[in-house]
């Protein structure tokens, strides 16, 4: 059984390429009854590890991938895999029940639907099962690209487009970032399995590399979490369809990125920036995602907001967990509460967060719209949706007798104890901690009331509604109910909970306090027997949570005191606008269009690069040994050519210049001669006379029209660039000359050139003998040449029979 | 010799840069004929000028020229030219079609896509 744990992850993908076939001759069924078989018989697996888990047994299987690079898919369950893959799995199971209700077998393009989430969940069973670092990349990317399809599926609209290419660009990013991280991991323990970088944890944190390390993991995290300030995506992604948005954003794959600060916390929680950076940033989330949700008006908007703010409080407490590892004794302290607290925390808000997602599924199918100040009085007509939404926002709120107020409890409990923390400077600032998670907590309960209260009580306001709003169809109301009663359940039994799946978790997160999960001893109770700090904090926060409802619109309009200029969905607009427009205009700036401009850049890069290096490795020398001697009448010559090219520029005309490119090419062809080169100056003099007379043929035929005969304009930059290269040459030319490494080979030829070859014109026979092949391939473009001559000439198909023909 | 011709060659260099960096399509392809003028005498100097004799095997001659960069540079003359003749036929047809051998005139617009 064990042999295909790995295989378990590719199950729902290789359930994906059947579902169109399905989807297109099946039409009578909706597409998504066959596709939940996959999530509940894998969640029925699962839940067969759950006991052996819980005793501390850990499952591992691997397959390789790239064996020569070391890359495998290995599959480890632990604790913290196994509650993973069981959410993943479970709630998928209902998130697919409710989809069968919720999208219409008719309207909809189930095929492409059941096939991402489908992708999506083999993306996210990898996520929490990779115990190797390149396999868990592979698998968060996936993660990123379903996602991304998923908040895209009604494609037409232009918000999903837009919110999943924002969730896609920021993901992305941080993905990216993450494996940056990982190849440092791997540069740092050389290994790319996370159990042996654990294991060798103590030695990693001398590393150099560390920081470097944990800050873009961290960054990898913080993204897929929607930590501050990257939660901007989260809103945006509320385009898709309703059963997207429980399953991935509250459920799931936002909660990879606590995954990962999970599973890598025995490797980085021994440093300070870890703690700092995770708690703080957590706790900023928390307070900025709970004020803010208050403010929005949409449904979804107000639950896309909580999340941020619930992952944030997770992640907090994740950071106050890595704690422990700089505590004495901290398996008795109480920093070993945060880690639980934050595990309790996980599963408790992927419950009532599911269930809140479904019911504004529900309200938006019934009622068609999704604003919360059109909606109101529903709770007559939907009574059942309005208890679970009770049940699920009182437990957001942290109220008894629900999940959240146990975990509220051991969150305030956790902070108290940060206050004390004698260690990084949280003595002085340790005081801020529980103040802010307070304060964030009373916004939490006015946004979880106005959430419940504003759409189900108040005035009823039909007219303002699509549909006629009726009671949902039990169907979909399954999926929902289910999720709510376990929000109850687990408020009385919470420690049954505790025992089988948090404990191994926490087992996982701090290996170095405990060596079995029932080494935890960590009891919930809802009680502690007394008045504690916690319980008083409560009641304020309901106290003053009430009074801050009861008097929100009074209050509401400070809001809009907040500058919209400086929100951060604001700075990723002018980001991207930014960086569209600005790079359009850089290239703009050197894409002239021009051949002018572009030759200038190509020479300008030659000549300082070329010069520039010359002198930087110190290579130029100049050295008159060897040169040949000088004599009077090559002088001339020089001065001749020296003319004919001074007129070649300067002319007026285009006809001077082209007889002065042809006195230039007979002097070359005289130093040719001069140079005891024979065969040179033959060829050269032909071939300039038929230059020239080309170059004539192409001056006859000048147009009319537009024809100017002055003189070249002088251009300094033209000048100096044509300076700076007639230099490089000069320059390159010397150095080269100075400084002969071998001698030349021709003494070969020389020697041999008759005895072998059976000739006595050493050129000629090194032309057709010696390197033949240079001359076929000449010969050939000489070839070519003329053919393409021809071509041009009599293939002519000008512009207007083009277009003619076009048409 | 070498030295002198090393600035000889640059000059030429230089004087090939300048117009080819100029607005006539003439021009430019006069530019490409210095270039390679430049290229060829480059590959001459470097070879070497101190032979006595042109590389043709006859009695009495002690140093020949080396005779491979003349190898080359006619292989180079002749590519040379082929590419000349291509370019001049080019532009010629350019004058034809576009009425202009001005190349900041010649851009390609959307409309040509």
């Amino acid at each position: 059984m064990f042999l295909l744990q790995v295989l378990y992850i590719f199950i729902p993908m290789l359930a994906a390429i059947f579902v169109p076939f399905i989807y297109k001759s099946i039409k009578n069924i909706h597409t998504g009854w066959f596709v939940l078989a996959v999530p509940a018989t894998l969640a029925i697996i699962y839940a067969t590890y759950i006991a052996r888990v819980a005793q501390g047994e850990v499952f591992y299987d691997g397959i390789p991938w790239i064996p020569s690079l070391d890359i495998s898919i290995v599959s480890y369950l632990d604790g913290l895999s196994l509650l993973f893959s069981l959410l993943i799995t479970g709630i998928g199971s209902l998130v697919v029940l409710y989809s069968i209700f919720y999208l219409d077998k008719h309207k909809e393009k189930l095929h492409n639907f059941y096939v991402y989430l489908l992708l999506f969940m083999t993306a996210m069973l990898g996520v929490v099962q990779s115990d190797h670092l390149i396999s868990l990349y592979f698998f968060w990317e996936l993660t990123s690209i379903s996602s991304f399809l998923l908040i895209g599926y009604w494609y037409t609209r232009d918000a999903s487009r837009f919110g999943a290419l924002k969730s896609m660009m920021i993901t992305v990013f941080g993905g990216l970032m993450m494996l940056g991280g990982f190849i440092l991991l791997y540069l740092m323990g050389g290994t790319y399995s996370i159990r042996e970088l654990i294991a060798m944890a103590p030695n990693l944190v001398q590393h150099p590399l560390f920081t470097w390390a944990l800050v873009l993991l961290l960054l990898g995290a913080f993204t897929k979490s929607a930590q501050f300030p990257f939660y901007i995506w989260l809103p945006d992604a509320m385009e898709a369809p309703t059963p997207v948005s429980a399953y991935l954003h509250s459920a799931t794959m936002v909660k990879a990125g606590i995954y990962l600060v999970a599973r890598f916390t025995p490797i980085y929680a021994a440093s300070e920036l870890w703690v700092w950076l995770v708690t703080g940033i957590g706790l900023l989330t928390l307070f900025w995602g709970s004020f803010f949700a208050v403010k929005q008006t949409d449904l979804k908007g107000i639950l896309a907001f909580s999340t941020v703010s619930q992952l944030g409080l997770i992640m907090s407490l994740l950071g106050a967990g890595a704690v422990a590892f700089h505590v004495n004794g901290a398996a008795d302290s109480v920093f070993k509460y945060a880690a639980f607290a934050a595990i309790f925390h996980l599963i408790n808000h992927a419950t009532f967060k599911g269930s809140l997602f479904m019911i504004a599924g529900i309200i938006d199918h019934e009622t068609g719209t999704r604003d919360i100040r059109k909606l109101g009085g529903l709770m007559s007509i939907m009574p059942l949706s309005f208890t679970v939404a009770a049940i699920g926002s009182f437990s957001m709120a942290g109220l008894p007798p629900f999940n959240g107020f146990l975990s509220k409890e051991m969150f305030l409990t956790a902070m108290l104890a940060l206050q004390n923390f004698e260690f990084f400077g949280f003595d002085t600032w340790g005081v801020l901690f529980p103040i802010v998670a307070w304060i964030a907590s009373i916004f939490t309960f006015i946004y979880s009331f106005y959430f419940v209260f504003r759409t189900f009580t108040g005035k009823y306001k039909p007219e303002l509604y699509t549909h006629k709003p009726h009671e949902a169809p039990i169907g979909m109301l399954i999926s929902p109910m289910i999720l709510a009663s376990l929000v109850v359940i687990i408020f009385f039994i919470p420690n049954i909970i505790g025992d089988t799946f948090v404990k191994p978790a926490v087992q996982a997160i701090q290996p170095f306090l405990y060596d079995l999960p029932e080494d935890i001893n960590i009891h919930v109770a809802a009680w502690h027997g007394g008045l504690t700090p916690e319980l008083i904090m409560t009641i304020g926060i309901v106290i003053i949570g009430v009074l801050l409802f009861v008097g929100l619109p009074k209050w509401q309009g400070i809001y809009n005191l907040f500058p919209r200029a400086l929100t951060l969905n604001n700075a990723y607009d002018k980001a991207m606008y930014g960086l569209d427009v600005g790079l359009n205009r850089v290239s703009r700036l050197y894409m002239t269009g021009s051949m002018r401009h572009y030759l200038l850049y190509m020479f300008s890069a030659i000549a300082v690069i070329s010069i520039g290096t010359l002198f930087a490795k110190d290579a130029f020398s100049l050295s008159f040994e060897g040169a040949a001697p000088i004599r009077s009448y090559q002088l001339i010559l020089i001065v001749v050519l020296i003319i004919g090219t001074a007129i070649t520029i300067f002319a007026k005309s285009r006809l001077t210049a082209i007889i002065g490119l042809g006195s230039v090419g007979y002097t070359v062809a005289l130093f040719f001669v001069m140079f005891n080169a024979p065969d040179l100056a033959l060829t050269q003099l032909v071939i300039e006379t038929i230059s020239v007379a080309l170059f004539l043929l192409a001056f006859y035929h000048l147009p009319k029209l537009g024809k100017r005969e002055e003189r070249m304009r002088f251009q300094l930059n033209r000048a100096v660039i044509s300076i700076a290269v007639g230099v490089m040459v000069t320059l390159i030319a010397l150095s080269a000359h100075s400084q002969k490494l071998v001698p030349t080979i021709s003494k070969y030829y020389e020697e041999t050139v008759y005895s072998l070859a059976g000739g006595g014109n050493i050129v000629n026979v090194i032309l057709v003998d010696y390197r033949g092949f240079d001359t076929l391939f000449e010969i050939t473009v000489l070839g070519i040449a003329g053919m393409a001559i021809l071509a041009m000439i009599k293939l002519r198909m000008n512009r207007k029979e083009k277009s003619h023909e076009n048409k | 010799m070498e030295i002198i011709m090393a600035f000889v060659i640059g000059f030429l260099f230089m004087a090939a840069v300048y117009l080819i960096l100029s607005k006539s399509l003439l021009r430019i392809i006069i530019g490409t004929g210095l270039l390679s003028h430049g290229a060829h005498l480059l590959i001459l100097t470097m070879g070497g000028l101190t032979g006595e004799a042109p590389p043709v095997l006859k009695d009495g001659a002690k140093t020949f020229a080396d005779p491979l960069p003349q190898a080359l540079i006619l292989t180079a003359i002749v590519i040379s030219f082929g590419v000349t003749a291509f370019f001049l036929v080019l532009a010629y047809r350019s004058y034809q079609e576009l009425e202009t051998d001005d190349i900041s005139l010649m851009r390609g617009s959307d409309e040509d896509e």
